[in-house]
This record gives structure tokens, C-alpha cells and sequence, in this order.
């Protein structure tokens, strides 16, 4: 019986080591990138160019803190030469497992490929003192949400190019050239933004979601209130209230919400205060016309501009 | 980068090139001081952490003032070559990520065949879960009960091995099932389902201290499969009982995925497992499980909607002593004697019809496993309100028609909290 046992343990180690004589992958010259949001991947592709595959992850209209991690994406992270995250916990719900399980060591947290972008950007709200949940789904290294400011979104494409010259030398001109090509077209694209926001400086609004700092700093926005009335606890009515008071008291007509938030609450804000509801997308592919990083911008831009004119 | 004067500009335009200069150089500036920024935030995570000899490689040509400076590190190294050498307050840096979860539970109904105290702290579950080195990492899982302790779980994973393995030593839930696999916090009930409680191992299930592998295998088009073999010392609640060393139990799973949309998917899987029984190393139980999931979540309101349909399908065969063996080593009462085919399956449902609120149902049905000829059925009904990610409260309805025709009718109060940083558990 015990040989039995034993040739069990044989047959199933058998089966482990066949699955070795199957060719994981063709070998690809292109450097295979995953992104955990799409504006990481739009970012990757703005310097990579032809030279990499890029891939994100989670969708622009998801709620990136709660992406499943579902199997499908190890069969994208297992054969990743990079994988590029956003960082400061905002990806701790989901990415970790996926890191573990993929079975690629490039991309564990010691490896070369892993790349946590949130060290290159300015980041705000970094919590002083005590961080308790009595804040709610606080993020005890700062706001997670930076990639909606386009000097951060400089800062990270010059981080990637660098990483991607070290892990392929030989193209290391042409990320470097495609790097400052975009760094030039953002100059001009952030003049253009910057310019056209410029009348509505100092505008006060209102978020759903703490998403919009680097956002609100960068155009000039002052946030005064959440609808959320601790980050990732969904809206109460006592908040809600004293919410829409404060919004009545400072004149506050814009509501700015995240694809992924019922409209309910904000809608009923709005009936309150007269006001409108805006749904700004946080990131590249929340509708299927912002295919990249400078789309994002315009989109937004155009929105909040639209919106503050109807509601002047 | 930096803008060249033209020759024979016009002054306007050489005071417009200096002033884009200037612009551009402050913002070099202030990249730097963001790069310096996010270098600080990752020391201060790392602390002290001790360097790694390679990771420093000399300045070049260092003044005389930080040659001296640097003369101390090599005997800081050595001090931190020793296992769990790192002191003071580069010791709270590398501490693991600490959590516990509390799962309290209030019951209501007569049951005497399985019988559940008015109020019990039903598990404290200790959670310690840390990288190890660039190749490993390590987690825990301490369950405390009211009284007395268990490891629950304790494994180093190996995440870079080379050809996609991924390696676990120590004591580890099986991958047998879905519902083995599982901490009491993430199931959508609280209990376990009859088939788990008759047929594998109950709360406990099969966890057991041995090795595990596990690999992604190439498959066409977009289906997701993998494979995993184990191998365990034989130990495992009634399931399994290692008499000599040479008990040891396998336990074998393919799972294969598909997302059949953004929002929809789904997951199969087969298990196996093997190995002796309390009689003896001459007496044999198999378990056979097949098992089935379909979720849905719609991507932009994922917080919001999902269901999740399960079922697990489990046969178990156990040989077991015939009359006269039996009546020599004197059987306990419930045991039948002779080969045994147990089959038990449950089918459940849960749907979040709310961000905070989830209802959910399941149908449960096996058979027991030293005397297969007789069989429980079972249901129950669920709702369960989560005030934040990190505390829920649920309410369960359990009605059980045990075999001997007894009818059980049982209320639950569960309260789940979680303190500290609980790491994700696998999909």
C-alpha cells in the first residue's frame, strides 16, 4: 500500500515536470510590460514605442483599489519582464497573491522587474502623526492617486525610460529620444490645459473619493469636501447633509465623481444645491475615446470647463 | 534639454529663450527634489535594513573625511549576517505585516448531534506574513480559540524558482476544493458546508504539514490551468491518520479559468487525494472532488453588484475493517464495517444586491463517511452586512435533516473585525 502511495506522489510529480517540456513562451525581443491602470501602460507605450508590449491590468472605468485578481491575469504577469504598479498600497487588495502565484521571479518585490512608479512622483496627503481606520481606508503613505497631476506623469515616463535603457541597453537612445519627445509634447499639451483652466483657478468643488489632489493642485481646483464621508465609506446621510450645507455656504455647484460611484447620493446633492454632477475619468480608457495619457487630459479638461460654464 | 540662444537672436527673443532656460531648469530642480522625496519615503520604509554587500558599490574617488565614515559598515554587516540580527529600530521596519481577525458567533436553535455553544469567540486568527529574501516569502496563520492554540497554517513560499514553479514547505489547507483552501473569514458563511463537516475533515479539513508545487501550464486560447501536487504527512482531522511514517497522503488539483466576458468568469477544478485512514496504514480513503464557480461583478460598478455560484461535488472511499477485525478491535459505534463510498455535495448562491449588503443561499447533502448508508441534508440562508471592509456582520438561517431523522432549525449571529494589514487571499 505504501508503494502505492509512493508511485501516487511519482505520478503526480510526473505530471509537474511535464508541464516543464512545454515551451512557456516563443522568444519575444520586445520587452513584455505589465501595468497595473492604463495610465502606467499609456505612459510605458509613450517611451517604449515599438520596443515593448505593454498591458495593463485593471480597466480605466474600474475602481483600481478593488480589481479581482483573477487567474487570467497570472498567464499575463507569469511571462513579464516589468511590471509596473502604482504603489503606496493602492494595488495591496489584489496584487500581492498575483505576485506570489505568477511564479516569475523577475517580478517579485526584490526583483529587477518590479517597478513601483509612486517613487518617482510627487505625492500628497502623506498622513503625519498616528494613522488609525477610524480615518477610514486611509493609505498610510500618502494619496495613491498621482498620476492625475502631468508633471507626476513626466517624472514617471523619464523613471520608466530609464528602467527600460538598463533592462535593454541597446535601444537605450531611442527610449531616451522617445522620452523627451514626450516630455516636449507634454510641455505643450500641459500649456494648452493650464492655459484653458487658467480663468477657473481657485474654483472650489467637490470629490467623491479623495482621487483628485494632484489633479485639483496642478489646474488650480480647491477641494472642500468629500462625499465619502471617510475614505472607502460610502456616503451618509448626516454627512450628506452637512455636506450640502457647506456646499450652499461657499457657492459650490461641481461635483466631481469617479466612473465607478453610484450616482445616487450625488445626484440628490446636486437637486439640493443646483448644482451638477461630473463624472471625470481618473484614468486612460475610462471611455473608449481616451486612448492615451494626453486624452485623459483633454477630456477632463473640456468636461470641467463645460461644466463650470452651465453652472455659472 | 536645455534651450540653446540661437545666433543673432533679438534680444526679445534671447530674453524669452533665458526665461524658458530659467522655466526648465526649475523644473529639473524641482524633479529632484521629488525623485529625493520618493528615495526618502522608501528608506524610511526600509529603515535600517541591513545592505546587502553587493548592493554598494564604492563612490567614485571618495574624499578622505567619508573613507573614514564608511570604515565602520563592515562591521555592521557582519552583525547583520546573523539570522534575526537586525536591532532596534531597524527591527520594526522589517517586522512582518501583523493582523487579526476575530470571528465571534451567536447561536440559537437545538442541535444535539452538532451541537454550538450561545456565544463563543470562534476564532482569533493571527496573521504574521512578511517577504523573506528576494526568493521567498513566509506566512502564518495562528488560530486561537477560547482556549488553546493552533497553527493554522505556517509556509514559506518559493517565488522565484526557475520554469514557473511556485514551492511551499510547512503546514498548509490543501488544495483540495475551494472550500478547503479557505480561512474561516472568507467564506460566505458561518459554518462550513455538511459535505466539508462529514467528508473533509470538518473546520479543520485537510492541513497538514508537507510540500506543495504548483504550475501554470500552457493551454490554448485564454483558458487559465493549473496544476498542483502535494504531499503531506497523513495527519489530517478524520480524514486521514498517519500510523507509520511512510502514511504520507497526496493530494493532487487541475484548476482551469476563463473569463467568459470583463465581468464574467469561470473556474474549474478537480482534486484528488490519498492516504490512510484511522484503522491503519493498511486501510485506505480516497477523495475524489470536482467543483465549479461562475462569478459576476460589472467592472464599473464592481463595488457595488456580484454573484458568485458555487458548487463542490466530493466522493470519499475509505476502506475499513470487516466484522470479525472490527469486532476484535472493538469499532466505535458509528462505524460501519466494510468499504465505504461517501458522497456529499453543497450548492450555493451569493449575490450583493448593495455596496454593504450581501444575501446569499446554499443546499447541502452528504452522506457520512464511516457508515456510508446514512445521510444528512441540509440548507441554509444568508445575509450579511459589511460596515467597512474591515468588519462585517452576518445573520445565517440553518435548517439540518440528520440521518436518524432528526431535524435541526439554527440561528447565527457572526461578527468578523480585522485589525491591522490582513495580507489578500488568492482568488
Amino acid at each position: 500500500m505504501t508503494l502505492r502511495s509512493k508511485s501516487y506522489s511519482f505520478f503526480l510529480i510526473v505530471i509537474l515536470c511535464w508541464t516543464l517540456l512545454l515551451p512557456s513562451s516563443a522568444e519575444a525581443k520586445k520587452l513584455k510590460v505589465i501595468t497595473t491602470l492604463t495610465d502606467l501602460a499609456s505612459l510605458t507605450q509613450e517611451v517604449g514605442g515599438d520596443k515593448v508590449e505593454v498591458e495593463a491590468l485593471a480597466k480605466g472605468y474600474q475602481d483600481p483599489h478593488f480589481v479581482e485578481p483573477k487567474p487570467s491575469f497570472l498567464l499575463k504577469l507569469r511571462n513579464a519582464d516589468l511590471l509596473i504598479l502604482v504603489g503606496l498600497d493602492l494595488e495591496i487588495g489584489w496584487l500581492p497573491p498575483l505576485i506570489t502565484q505568477s511564479g516569475n521571479g523577475r517580478i517579485q518585490p526584490a526583483g529587477p522587474g518590479y517597478f513601483d512608479a509612486s517613487r518617482f512622483a510627487e505625492i500628497l496627503e502623506i498622513p503625519q502623526g498616528n494613522v488609525t481606520r477610524a480615518e477610514g481606508d486611509v493609505h498610510p503613505l500618502g494619496n495613491p492617486h498621482y498620476w492625475l497631476d502631468p508633471n507626476n506623469g513626466r517624472r514617471i515616463a523619464k523613471a520608466i525610460a530609464s528602467k527600460l535603457a538598463e533592462m535593454d541597453p541597446a535601444d537605450q537612445a531611442y527610449f531616451q529620444q522617445r522620452e523627451q519627445d514626450f516630455e516636449k509634447r507634454l510641455a505643450e499639451a500641459d500649456q494648452k490645459w493650464t492655459g484653458q483652466m487658467a480663468p477657473y483657478r481657485g474654483r472650489k468643488v467637490v470629490t467623491y473619493h479623495r482621487s483628485w489632489p494632484n489633479f485639483a493642485k496642478h489646474f488650480g481646483l480647491d477641494v472642500i469636501g468629500y462625499i465619502e464621508p471617510r475614505p472607502g465609506i460610502p456616503p451618509t446621510p448626516s454627512h450628506t447633509i452637512e455636506l450640502v450645507n457647506q456646499m450652499k455656504r461657499e457657492g459650490v455647484k461641481l461635483q466631481l465623481i469617479e466612473p465607478y460611484f453610484d450616482l445616487k447620493t450625488p445626484n440628490s446633492i446636486a437637486g439640493m444645491t443646483s448644482g451638477k454632477v461630473v463624472v471625470l475619468m481618473p484614468s486612460v480608457g475610462g471611455r473608449p475615446e481616451i486612448t492615451d495619457y494626453f486624452k485623459l487630459f483633454d477630456y477632463d479638461i473640456a468636461l470641467l470647463i463645460k461644466s463650470f460654464e452651465e453652472t455659472k | 534639454m536645455r534651450a540653446q540662444q540661437p545666433q543673432g537672436a533679438t534680444p526679445q527673443a534671447g530674453k524669452d529663450n533665458e526665461k524658458a532656460a530659467l522655466e526648465q531648469r526649475l523644473r529639473d530642480l524641482e524633479d529632484r527634489v521629488v525623485a529625493l522625496e520618493g528615495e526618502l519615503r522608501q528608506l524610511k520604509a526600509q529603515n535600517a535594513q541591513p545592505a546587502k554587500p553587493e548592493a554598494a558599490p564604492p563612490a567614485a574617488a571618495p574624499s578622505a573625511g567619508q573613507q573614514a565614515a564608511a570604515q565602520p559598515a563592515p562591521a555592521s554587516q557582519a552583525e547583520a549576517v546573523r539570522l534575526g540580527g537586525a536591532g532596534g529600530a531597524a527591527a520594526k521596519a522589517l517586522n512582518p505585516d501583523i493582523s487579526v481577525i476575530g470571528d465571534f458567533i451567536a447561536a440559537a436553535g437545538h442541535n444535539p448531534i452538532n451541537p454550538t455553544p450561545a456565544f463563543q469567540m470562534h476564532e482569533s486568527e493571527l496573521g504574521l506574513q512578511a517577504i523573506i529574501d528576494p526568493y521567498a516569502r513566509g506566512d502564518f496563520f495562528i488560530s486561537f480559540g477560547e482556549e488553546g492554540v493552533n497553527l493554522e497554517e505556517g509556509f514559506v513560499t518559493f517565488t522565484a524558482l526557475p520554469a514557473s514553479f511556485v514551492a511551499k514547505g510547512g503546514k498548509m489547507r490543501a488544495a483540495f476544493g475551494k472550500v478547503n483552501t479557505m480561512h474561516n473569514h472568507v467564506l460566505p458563511w458561518a459554518d462550513r458546508p455538511l459535505v466539508t463537516q462529514n467528508l473533509v475533515g470538518g473546520e479543520d479539513g485537510i492541513n497538514d504539514a508537507g510540500f506543495s508545487v504548483q504550475r501554470i501550464i500552457p493551454a490554448p486560447g485564454s483558458w487559465f490551468v493549473e496544476g498542483t501536487g502535494q504531499v503531506f504527512r497523513g495527519d489530517s482531522a478524520d480524514v486521514f491518520t498517519s500510523s507509520e511514517k511512510n502514511d504520507v497522503s497526496v493530494v493532487g488539483h487541475l484548476r482551469t479559468y476563463k473569463d467568459l466576458s470583463e465581468s464574467t468568469n469561470i473556474d474549474l477544478g478537480g482534486s484528488f487525494s490519498r492516504g490512510h485512514n484511522l484503522f491503519g496504514s493498511d486501510f485506505i480513503t480516497h477523495l475524489y472532488g470536482v467543483d465549479a464557480t461562475l462569478r459576476w461583478k460589472p467592472l464599473q460598478r464592481a463595488i457595488y453588484h456580484s454573484f458568485v455560484a458555487r458548487s463542490e461535488f466530493i466522493w470519499r472511499q475509505q476502506n475499513q475493517p470487516n466484522i470479525g477485525v472490527c469486532a476484535a478491535i472493538a469499532c466505535p459505534a458509528f462505524v460501519r464495517t466494510g468499504y465505504q463510498r461517501g458522497f456529499g455535495f453543497y450548492t450555493s448562491a451569493d449575490y450583493q444586491f448593495a455596496r454593504r449588503w450581501f444575501v446569499g443561499g446554499r443546499v447541502d447533502r452528504s452522506d457520512r463517511p464511516f457508515d456510508a448508508s446514512l445521510t444528512d441534508k441540509g440548507g441554509s440562508l444568508v445575509l450579511t452586512y459589511w460596515p467597512s471592509e474591515f468588519a462585517q456582520l452576518r445573520g445565517q438561517y440553518r435548517f439540518t435533516r440528520y440521518a436518524q431523522n432528526f431535524d435541526a432549525h439554527e440561528a447565527f449571529i457572526q461578527l468578523q473585525f480585522s485589525l491591522g494589514a490582513h495580507g489578500a487571499h488568492p482568488f
